[in-house]
This record gives C-alpha cells, sequence and structure tokens, in this order.
C-alpha cells in the first residue's frame, strides 16, 4: 500500500504528480503508486483541498484523475464531478494545460474529462463534443482487453514524441466499468479525432485485428473501437482501461502460464513512464 | 412548485437500459414486448428560477451528445403503456442525493432545509398488452413495494396529464410526534408477551420478567424517583433492553446451557457453544500460532501480516433484509461489513469482500408462498446489491460462491465478508487497541438518521412472518461511506480519536451500548443527532439502523481538527454527547433525561437459556446407482448442475481487480474463465507477501449429518488455501452459522433435532480446527431461518459458511488451476472412497443417498503438507480442489481452463464403481498436473501419501476417459466447457 504521504513537494528535478481523489474516487492509491514507480513524486490531493486552494496546481507537471465512482456514477458517470471542476477550476486547469503540462483520466477519469470538455480538445477549448455512456451489454464488467495504438497517434503517454521513451503499440489492460462505450458528436468529430493523431488506442482481437464491435473484444460498443484519445498535442489522455492495475506482471490473469519474466514490470508502467520522462525533459 | 426534468436517449442512440428491461421481462415474466424505452426523471423540489432549472436541465441532466431532455413536460414518444417507478416516502435514494449536489453546484448555491430532488424512472412499453399484464411487470420485476411505488398509464391518460408528476413528493409526513412513552409492566405474563410481540421486541416471557423484576427493585425505582423518572419503564430504556439483549446482538443461543442427548441415550452438558467449542478452539490453537494479535472482542480478527501490518477480517449475514428487499438487503450487507473492518482495531482499509449467497433454483416454477419473492428475482437482486455496493466503494470482491438449495426459498443466505489492512501502529499507538476514556465526546460521524432499518436487530431474531415490517429495510449509500472512510483513515493517522465502532445492528443503542462499557457509562444527547426528517421519536433515533454511520469517542481537545478534517471530506459530524464512568447509559431529549439504564443490567442481565437438544440419526434412503450409463453423459449433466456450473456471469460484474492487488483472480487460464480455488492478494506492493482467502460451505450434507456438513465446509475451504500454495499453520478462519430455530418450542416442534444438529457441527468445527491448527478469528450466527405464514413453513438446511484466509510468504510461487503443458502428468491427491451421499450427481438423480464424504484432518494434514512443499519447489503445474460435482469436474475444470486436453484412467484409483470414482465427493482430494520432468521429484516428496497417476495432458482439445468393464468416453474440451457454462450464462 503507498503511504500517502504528504510530504511537501519541493522544486527539485523530481516531476510531481497530483493525484485528484474525493467524492468516491477509489484508484488513487495504485494510480499515485504507479507514478511513484515510473520515478515521479506523486500526491493524493483531495478534490475540496484543490478547490479551495486553485495555485496548488502550479507545483505540479501532471494531474491525474483517477478511477471510481465519484457520487456514485449518479445521473451520468463523471458528470457532477465534472462539473464541479468546470465551474470551479476551470481557469486553473485552461492554465495548467496552456502551460504544456500533462494529464491523464483513467476510467471514471477518463470520463470527468470528455464531460468536462477536457477532451478532446479542439482548438484548445474545454467543449463536450464526445461521451461515454453505457455499455451495450448493460453491464458492469471486469474483463481484460486487448489494445493497439492507432498509427497516426500523437499520445505522448504512449511514447510519441518522448526522447527514450516506450513506444506502446500493442498492450493488454483490465477493463472495469459499466458506462465505457465512447461516442462522438458525429462524424465530423470521429473523423477530426482520427485526422488529429488523438485516436490513441483501440480494442482489437487477441491477435490484433481490430475488434470492429464485436464483444467482448470490444467490451462496451464503442465507436469505432475507441478506448482511449487525446488531444491533439498528445499530451492530455484518457482512457477506460486502467493501465495503473497492470504495474506488476503478476496481475495478469495468465501469468501463471509464463515463465517467471526478468523485470517484474507490468506493461501499463510504460505509460507512466513515457508521460514521467516527457515531462522531466519539456517541463523541469 | 416543484420542477420536473425528463432525459431519454436521442433516438437513433439506442438505448441499452431499456433493451436490458426488455431481455428481463422475457427471460424471467415470460412475457414478450417490441420495445422498452427508459426515460429518467428528476423531479426538484427546489427553488429555482426557471432560468436556473434550464442550466441544470442541460449542464447537469443531459449529456448533450447522447440524450435530449425537456423541462415541466413530457418527451414525445410512442408507445403503448408507460410505468413509472419512484421510491416510497424516506427511502435512502442515492441519484436524487448527488443530483441534488450537482443543482447546487450548477446554480452556486446550497440547497435550504426541505429543498431535494427525487429520482424516478419510467419505463415505455410497446408492444400487444393488456394493462394488467403492465401491472404485473411493475409489480413483480420493475418496482419492489415494500420501498418503492409504481403507477401505469396508457399514451393516452399521459396526454392528458400535460407532463404532470405521476407519483407526486416522496416525502415523509406521517410523523409520529417526537414524545416519550412509558410501558406498565405490572401486568399479567400474557399481556407481558402482547408487549413484546406487539412492540417487535423478540423478547421472551423470561426476559420480560426479568425486566419487570428489575424495575420492582426498591434501589432502582427509588433512583427513578429521585431522576424525576418514571417507576415504569420509558419506551427507549424497554427497546434499548429489546436490542442489546436480541439473539442478533447476544447470541443467546450459543451463550445457553445445553443438555445433549446422543442416539445411545448418552447424555452431556454444554456450558454454552460459543464458549466450549469456538473460543475453545481458539484457545487451543492459540498455543500453537504465534499471529493471532485480536481475536472475539472487537468488530472482526485481527491476525499479523508482517512487522508492519495487521490483517483483520469478518463475515456477516444480512438474511432476513434481503428475503424482502432483495437489492437494498445485500447492499445493506456488504457495506455494512465494510464498516466492521474500518472499525476494527483503530480503523482498517477495506482491501476485499467475499460474498457467498444461498438461494432456491432461480428455475423454480412451483408456487411461492406469501410474502416471498421468486429465487430468480432475490439472485438478480442480491447480486446487483452486493455488485453495486462493493464496485461504488472500490473494494474488490475476490472470493465467493452461488449454492441452491430448495429450502433457501424459505430464506436466502446472503453472506458479505471483508478484509482490511492496518499499520501495526498509528499515531505512535498500536493500532490493535482501542478504548473510550471518560470525558472523551461521542461522535457520530457519515449519514443522517431516519425511520430506516428500525427494529432491524429484532427482526432478524424472529423467522420471516406476516407482520415483519418494511422499516427493517435498508439500501445503503456507499459515496457516503467511501468519504467517510477516507475521513477516518486520515482521522485516524492523525491520531484524533480513542475509540470507534461502526452503527450496525440496533443503530447507536447498540454501538454506543458497547463503547460505554470500557470507560463504565455514557450521556447521549439525542435532540442532536442529524435527522434525514423531523418526527422521529427519540427511541426511534437511539435505534435507527440509518446506514454509513460510525460511533467515535473523541478527545475533548481533538474535536476541533476532528471536525475541520471532516468538513474537508463533506463528512457530517455531530457530538451527541460525553462518555462517563457513571456506570449508567443515560439519555436525554431537549434537556430532559428520558431514560437511565444500569450498564450491568443492560449486559449481563439478560437471563441464561437452558436448551434441550436430542440426536437421532435421520432414518435415509440407500442410493440407487445405475452403472452402465454414458460416463460422458453423466460428466456433462454433472458440469451443468446449479451448484458447479460457471457463475462467471455474476463473478465478471464485481470489480476484482480495484487497488491493484490481484494475484490470482476468481476466473484462470488461457480464456480466463476457469474457476479458480482461492483469491490471491498481493496487499503491499513493496512486499511479495501475499493474502489468500478461500470459502468452504455444504448444506446439502446437512440432512445426512451436520457433523460432516461442516468437517467438509472447513476441508473445502483449506484445501482451496493449499491448492493455491498456502501452509499449513498460517490459516485463520471464520464460522458464519445460519441455523433454522433450534429452540423446542409450539412452532418449533423438532427444535430439540436441530439443537442436536447445531451440537454436532460444533462438535466437527473444534474437531476439524484443532487438528488443523486454525484459530476462530471472528464468526456469526443467524439462528432464525425459518418462513412461517399459515400453515406453510420452510426452514433452511442448517449451514456453515467457513471463511479462511492464509498469509503466504511469496505470491511468485502460487500455482493456478488450469493446466499448463502438454506432456504434464495427471495425478490425483487424496483418497476417493464410496461416499456419493449428498452429491450432485445423486441430486440429479433426486436423491440423497447416505454415504455422506468424511473428513480425515491427520491423513488430510500429512498430505497438505506435503503438497505445499511440492508447490513451494515448484514442481506443479497446476492444482485444483475437487469439491462439488467430484473428480470429474476438477479434470474437465483444469482441461478446458487450461486449453488442453486429457488422456485419464481411474482404473488406478481401485474403486469398483466408475460412478462413486467420478462423481463421488470425498474430500481433501486435488487434481495435479506436474511437468514431466519433475514427475520423480514429485512423487517422492509425496511418498506414502495416497497420490495415483491417471494419465496426462495431451496437445488435443479432447477429453478421454477410460474406467472399468471396457467404459471408455471422450468428448471435445469446448463440448464439456460449454456444458459448464450455459446453464447461468445469462
Amino acid at each position: 500500500m503507498v503511504a500517502h504521504d504528504m510530504e511537501k513537494a519541493s522544486r527539485t528535478v523530481d516531476v510531481h504528480t497530483l493525484v485528484i481523489t474525493g467524492f468516491g474516487i477509489n484508484c488513487d492509491n495504485e494510480t499515485a503508486h504507479a507514478f511513484q514507480r515510473a520515478g515521479s513524486k506523486a500526491e493524493r490531493v483531495h478534490l475540496n483541498d484543490l478547490i479551495a486552494d486553485p495555485a496548488l496546481l502550479d507545483r505540479f507537471q501532471i494531474l491525474a484523475v483517477p478511477g471510481g465512482f465519484s457520487f456514485g456514477d449518479d445521473v451520468a458517470s463523471g458528470r457532477i464531478f465534472a462539473n464541479r471542476l468546470r465551474y470551479r477550476l476551470g481557469d486553473a486547469l485552461q492554465a495548467f494545460v496552456a502551460a504544456g503540462k500533462l494529464a491523464i483520466g483513467i476510467c471514471n477519469g477518463f470520463q470527468v474529462l470528455v464531460k468536462m470538455g477536457m477532451l478532446p480538445l479542439f482548438d484548445g477549448e474545454f467543449r463536450p463534443e464526445t461521451t461515454l455512456t453505457h455499455n451495450d451489454s448493460g453491464r458492469f464488467e471486469d474483463r481484460w482487453v486487448q489494445l493497439t495504438a492507432d498509427p497516426a497517434t500523437s499520445c505522448v503517454w504512449l511514447g510519441r514524441g518522448v526522447e527514450n521513451g516506450t513506444l506502446i503499440n500493442r498492450i493488454e489492460l483490465p477493463v472495469r466499468h459499466g458506462e465505457g462505450k465512447f461516442i462522438p458528436q458525429n462524424d465530423a468529430v470521429l473523423e477530426r479525432l482520427r485526422a488529429n493523431g488523438q485516436v490513441a488506442l483501440r480494442y482489437t482481437q487477441p491477435d490484433g485485428v481490430p475488434a470492429r464491435g464485436d464483444y467482448p473484444a470490444n467490451p462496451n460498443g464503442s465507436v469505432d473501437d475507441i478506448a482511449a484519445i487525446c488531444d491533439p498535442s498528445g499530451r492530455i489522455f484518457g482512457l477506460m482501461p486502467h493501465p495503473e492495475a497492470y504495474t506488476c506482471y503478476t496481475h495478469h490473469p495468465c501469468w501463471t502460464r509464463r515463465p517467471e519474466p526478468e523485470c517484474p514490470d507490468g506493461a501499463g508502467l510504460g505509460l507512466f513512464r513515457n508521460a514521467v520522462r516527457y515531462a522531466q525533459d519539456k517541463l523541469l | 412548485m416543484p420542477h420536473r426534468i425528463e432525459v431519454g436517449m436521442r433516438p437513433g442512440m439506442g438505448d441499452p437500459a431499456g433493451d436490458a428491461v426488455r431481455r428481463r421481462i422475457a427471460d424471467d415474466l415470460h412475457i414478450e414486448v417490441d420495445a422498452v424505452q427508459v426515460i429518467d426523471v428528476y423531479t426538484l423540489n427546489i427553488n429555482l428560477s426557471d432560468d436556473e432549472r434550464e442550466r441544470a436541465r442541460s449542464e447537469l441532466f443531459t449529456d448533450p451528445v447522447i440524450q435530449e431532455s425537456v423541462g415541466n413536460g413530457s418527451l414525445d414518444r410512442s408507445y403503448n403503456y408507460l410505468i413509472e417507478v419512484g421510491f416510497r416516502p424516506g427511502v435512502t435514494d442515492n441519484v436524487g442525493r448527488s443530483a441534488a449536489e450537482g443543482v447546487a453546484d450548477v446554480i452556486g448555491r446550497s440547497l435550504g432545509s426541505g429543498e431535494g430532488v427525487f429520482k424516478s424512472t419510467q419505463y415505455l412499453i410497446s408492444g400487444n398488452l393488456r394493462r394488467g399484464t403492465c401491472e404485473h411487470i411493475a409489480r413483480d420485476l420493475l418496482a419492489n413495494e415494500l420501498i418503492e411505488r409504481w403507477v401505469v398509464k396508457t399514451h393516452d391518460e399521459m396526454a392528458a396529464l400535460q407532463g404532470e408528476s405521476l407519483l407526486g413528493l416522496p416525502i415523509v409526513t406521517d410523523q409520529s410526534s417526537p414524545e416519550v412513552r412509558t410501558i406498565d409492566l405490572e401486568v399479567s405474563d400474557d399481556d407481558l408477551m402482547r408487549i413484546s410481540r406487539d412492540g417487535m421486541l423478540a423478547l421472551d416471557l423470561r426476559e420480560m420478567q426479568t425486566i419487570q423484576a428489575h424495575y420492582r427493585d426498591e434501589a432502582i425505582r427509588k433512583r427513578r424517583k429521585g431522576l424525576g423518572l418514571s417507576e415504569a419503564p420509558t419506551d427507549i430504556e424497554l427497546e434499548i433492553l429489546a436490542q442489546t439483549w436480541s439473539e442478533h446482538c447476544k447470541h443467546k443461543i450459543f451463550s445457553a446451557r445445553v443438555h445433549f442427548t446422543d442416539a445411545d441415550g448418552a447424555t452431556r452438558e454444554i456450558d454454552g457453544l460459543f464458549k466450549t467449542y469456538i473460543k475453545g478452539t481458539t484457545d487451543e490453537v492459540s498455543k500453537k500460532v504465534d499471529w493471532l494479535v485480536s481475536v472475539f472482542h472487537d468488530n472482526a480478527g485481527l491476525i499479523r501480516f508482517d512487522e508492519n501490518w495487521h490483517f483483520a477480517l469478518k463475515a456477516e449475514t444480512h438474511n432476513s433484509p434481503s428475503a424482502l428487499d432483495p437489492y437494498g438487503g445485500a447492499m445493506t450487507g456488504i457495506v455494512g461489513v465494510n464498516r466492521d473492518i474500518l472499525g476494527a482495531g483503530l480503523g482498517c482499509r477495506c482491501i476485499l469482500n467475499t460474498d457467498v449467497f444461498c438461494f432456491a433454483s432461480p428455475f423454480h416454477d412451483k408456487d411461492i408462498p406469501a410474502r416471498l419473492l421468486h429465487p430468480r428475482r432475490v439472485l438478480r437482486g442480491v447480486h446487483q446489491g452486493v455488485k453495486d455496493g462493493g464496485n461504488e466503494s472500490g473494494i474488490p470482491d475476490v472470493n465467493g460462491a452461488i449454492v441452491f438449495h430448495e429450502r433457501f426459498l424459505g430464506k436466502p443466505l446472503v453472506f458479505c465478508g471483508t478484509g482490511g489492512l492496518i499499520p501495526v501502529t498509528v499515531a505512535g499507538r498500536p493500532s490493535h487497541e482501542k478504548a473510550a476514556r471518560p470525558g472523551d465526546l461521542v461522535v457520530m460521524v457519515g449519514g443522517r438518521i431516519g425511520k430506516d432499518g428500525i427494529h432491524g436487530a429484532t427482526f432478524s431474531s424472529e423467522e420471516l412472518h406476516e407482520g415483519s415490517p418494511a422499516t427493517a429495510v435498508q439500501i445503503g449509500d456507499p459515496i457516503t461511506q467511501k468519504k467517510m472512510a477516507d475521513f477516518i483513515l486520515e482521522a485516524r493517522d492523525q491520531g484524533l480519536f480513542t475509540c470507534i465502532t461502526d452503527n450496525g445492528a440496533g443503530g447507536l443503542s447498540s454501538s454506543l451500548g458497547e463503547m460505554a462499557q470500557k470507560p463504565g457509562g455514557v450521556e447521549v444527547h439525542l435532540d442532536r443527532a442529524p435527522l434525514k426528517y423531523a418526527g422521529l421519536a427519540p427511541w426511534e433515533i437511539f435505534l435507527s439502523e440509518a446506514q454509513e454511520r460510525m460511533s467515535l469517542s473523541v478527545p475533548p481537545e481533538c474535536i476541533d481538527a476532528f471536525n475541520q478534517l471532516a468538513a474537508k471530506h463533506a463528512v457530517e459530524s455531530t457530538v451527541l454527547g460525553t462518555f462517563t464512568d457513571s456506570g449508567w447509559l443515560e439519555c436525554y431529549y431537549e434537556g430532559k433525561l428520558i431514560g437511565s439504564l444500569d450498564m450491568t443490567f443492560l449486559h449481563d442481565g439478560v437471563p441464561r437459556m437452558e436448551l434441550e437438544a436430542r440426536w437421532e440419526p435421520p432414518t435415509l434412503k440407500p442410493e440407487v446407482i445405475v452403472e452402465d450409463a454414458d460416463l460422458i453423459d453423466d460428466l456433462k449433466g454433472v458440469l451443468g448442475a446449479l451448484n458447479v456450473c460457471s457463475k462467471e456471469t455474476f463473478v465478471r460484474m464485481y470489480d476484482h481487480e480495484v487497488l491493484a492487488q490481484s494475484v490470482l483472480k476468481q476466473f484462470q487460464g488461457i480464456d480466463h474463465d476457469g474457476p479458480g480455488d482461492a483469491g490471491v492478494l498481493r496487499p503491499v506492493p513493496e512486499s511479495h507477501r501475499g493474502i489468500a482467502i478461500a470459502c468452504g460451505i455444504c448444506p446439502k450434507f446437512s440432512d445426512i449429518d451436520t457433523y460432516h456438513m461442516m468437517a467438509n465446509a472447513i476441508d473445502e475451504a483449506v484445501r482451496n488455501l493449499v491448492a493455491v500454495g498456502a501452509r499449513m499453520g498460517a490459516i485463520a478462519g471464520l464460522d458464519n452459522f445460519c441455523w433454522p430455530d433450534p429452540v423446542q418450542s409450539e412452532k418449533t416442534p423438532d427444535g430439540a433435532y436441530k439443537l442436536a444438529q447445531l451440537v454436532r457441527c460444533c462438535d466437527a468445527l473444534y474437531d476439524t480446527c484443532v487438528a488443523y491448527d486454525i484459530p476462530l478469528i471472528s464468526g456469526k450466527d443467524s439462528m432464525k431461518n425459518d418462513y412461517k405464514i399459515g400453515d406453510t413453513k420452510i426452514s433452511i438446511p442448517p449451514t456453515v459458511l467457513f471463511t479462511a484466509a492464509a498469509v503466504l510468504d511469496d505470491v511468485r510461487r502460487v500455482v493456478s488451476m488450469d493446466v499448463k503443458n502438454p506432456g504434464d502428468a495427471v495425478y490425483v491427491l487424496g483418497e476417493t472412497r464410496d461416499e456419493l451421499g449428498g452429491s450432485e450427481y445423486l441430486a440429479l438423480r433426486g436423491q440423497l443417498g447416505v454415504h455422506v464424504p468424511r473428513v480425515n484432518p491427520v491423513a488430510a494434514r500429512r498430505l497438505y503438507e506435503a503438497l505445499a512443499d511440492a508447490i513451494a519447489k515448484g514442481l506443479v503445474a497446476s492444482c485444483h480442489d475437487c469439491s462439488d460435482g467430484g473428480l470429474g469436474v476438477a479434470l474437465a475444470e483444469s482441461a478446458f481452463a487450461g486449453g488442453f486436453g486429457m488422456d485419464i484412467d481411474i482404473r488406478p484409483i481401485g474403486l469398483e464403481s466408475n460412478i462413486a470414482t467420478l462423481f463421488s465427493e470425498s474430500a481433501s482430494r486435488f487434481v495435479v498436473t506436474v511437468p514431466r520432468d519433475h514427475a520423480e521429484a514429485f512423487e517422492t516428496a509425496l511418498a506414502g501419501l495416497p497420490v495415483t497417476r491417471l494419465g496426462a495432458v495431451i496437445p488435443e482439445e479432447v477429453f478421454r476417459l477410460r474406467g472399468h468393464n471396457g467404459a471408455r468416453g471422450e468428448a471435445p474440451l469446448i463440448d464439456l466447457k460449454t456444458a459448464w457454462q450455459r446453464p447461468l450464462q445469462w
């Protein structure tokens, strides 16, 4: 378990990550742990503390909105949390993005980013143009999925544009959601996402062939099998699967069928390492 | 004037929620409808301008990408009938509560008192239906009338209504005035019992007489006079006594003196089942294990995980509430046991849940007795309640079972377990010690108090009957609890409180009554308690089982910091009084003393029960076996038995990986769909140590002999742990008893037999746990699992859930159940005997049988130790426990989970009967596969133990079987897997 050390992050050469918590977010500990393993200092900060002092954000290069059930997914997943961020921290978040910093929303965090319009961030404006809604199955499900990066993606978290980064092209991760079906507002939005390299990850069959909506390879019915998107710069990233749940090889459901690896890390850690490396290079 | 907002999917966007309802109407009620659309309705009882309402509609309630909505009107939809379902007044409305916060954000002000949002749902049904059919759909599928209201309208009727609210505001108006009554106990015995019955007190005559005598005591009378209290007890005093003395809280049956007569007429006296068998077990085993930290006296048992952490474990049942409202009852079960862990020691962080359910068959096709729900509906509701409760709390569900037996129609069993971790030291203090001190403040945190769950403790101490109260049902609010848990763990680390316990059964009465024992008294001001709505009598405030609340003792010097931290976490915190050393529990309302109870009388005054138990072995019909049948067909039949078949549909819906600790998941193998034995976690990322957790439960053996039911349940849990690599001597146990009423009486003429069954079960618990060195670190009993209305009585089969947990030295050495490589040798470990009694094989043929599996714990232990050594040495490729269904099932499951076939010859086992060999459920057995080059070392490691080589893993995806008398069979793996998956693939 990660000690939630609230040690004051000082201005050093360390990358600092703010992991937001409260109101039903529940993956904050392992998300903070993943960033620490990736070489960042990570601090869990309650939303109310951030609202009380938005300038807190200045100390951090990376913002993480973890998974969970903020406000119980009531009304719609992520909506109430998203509104609160937008109304109370909108300016601070705009400034954070404008400063070239990084953000990730995982699962419920992705729903939050999409619903407050921090993704897809066309033209740098917070505008909801896509959504995440109920799975076609009508069910919450926990299962591992195969993901493949869009060849055109600009996603920093997948190693694009990161010096000495790890290029992530295919990765297995667990999904654990009831509202993960990605829907763009219209075809124009979808086209723009593709053209901008903003489609980051798609659900594929175990052999890497596109899922084309087939359940359970595409676990929720997402349009164009989209599992993750980023902003045009590739720095703001949202995904339904949980990379923080694959930071050790023993997290994988088939690890007992494989020889013991030399490196005990899980592949999900690569995403966090890419972001931290990018922040080290560009933001310190 | 309330505002109303309707939200639906935009045409063309699909409606998964509606489609799911349409499928359920077809599956569960066998009614085909053309289409269902779901419309969310929010009724805003908030003083809003039209502009504010429009902003709330567009910014909060409507997804601009996929939804459309209308304020104070109706969406233009076509349908034949509309059903609207909403909560009854006072029922927890989680969506409404969150939506109210959302509206406050939109309009930029907090809501006033009395303002709020109410959620209801409309189902627009298209199809050629009659109104009566829609009423059936509403009553028997969409709504639970105990907590919800519904109305059916045609399209034309709706048009005439012009968007008016159909259900009205569910505001509590039925308010009793907060007065205090006195109850005259100077009455006849008959009237004493009438007072107990009418007041839902569940006290028997001897207990009522004890209370009567207490109030006649001159010293008590004199004291009461001096305090200005009535001579007769006040309502709150009697309610507190009834709650504290309830079977649910006091475990009177397990404390009773039992006179046991054995089958041969021999008699013995048992000085309390709990003391003799349960505490007796732990006392005995504690001489041999050194990792017990705290057992029996706290909310959960605590054991050592490593030098830095303790592990807490507890399981609870929530049967009676789940019978009435499966969803709410089960959800409160899971969030309730989470609070037990949060309240264990100085507050543990919950890291795992387990869930075990017992139902009648979901395919039950006979009449359902009055007030009972169809088992399919109970299953769906219970599963959804546990799923939502666990998932929304962010606690992974890591192990469990669903067990079927026809007599669970009378009462479903819902076992919820939780494990937690706490640092050995918090804020400089040992974390497992806690005590309120005189002068510490009484603080309640979390949710508010309503009439929900009043009389829950006494209600669950009775059978389910006509008058069982609807108020006994609550709905959990996991998010309020999650916020509270986040807050409490921070407050704990800052050392801001001295004691903590949860508010479960009995509410404040129970939590404060218990916490006040150490300091020796408490003074509570009930008018200070935050209420959901006005009009609760003081006793209702004290007894309410409203959820999501903890009671703490906070030193006065810490209260400011405590309250500030609570405010940051948006958690309500209220000082209700002070702990004292007066020796009295004193309740005040608006400054006036309304109740004063002697702490000693309260906790120790209940008269001890004296009970009779008489054991007579039941008369059983010998099993009839036909040997010439096709073994593969038989195997497919057993794989598809409800107690054997895959439960993946249900388990997939639980988050089993949150917190990123998972090492072995419920489903394993190449396609992640083979049934695992124990759940394994690595909870501290810096350490390779792990926790394995498993369950054993086999009520199917109870009608033969509860001794063997218990022994098999323990053995099942233990061998599940051993199968993944756990070691004997590192296993801790929890016993959760669910029994039909075992007290001989007019309504229970066979009470002495049922109590004898309990005694035999306890004998087995002691014998087996002592042989296995398993201390019992916590447990619970639920002793009134009967249904009686009119002439219909259904008593559940006596059931014990045995939960076992072991700390593992290194999770990297654990073994999963799926075969790994062609060429590996296949073994069965343990003795297979002709023990078909109670088996799934016989159950499918309508037989119970005689020869129940018997556990030989001394022999089993030797095998378990050798197997654990072999696993630690890395000799084992896969290991799977043989349980429900027997050897055939374990072989098939191992094979299809791994994606490789098997070539098996069962003759070396040495039993003459192929049927008994394949389907007998003899205990203490495993199917193990071993790489060829380890086979010799493996056989050496297990030399002298019952190890039989049956064949090999083969590359073809086919299962081949050879038996005695030339019996042969083979089947593609996919056929076996399909037979196993299909029955509950919903």
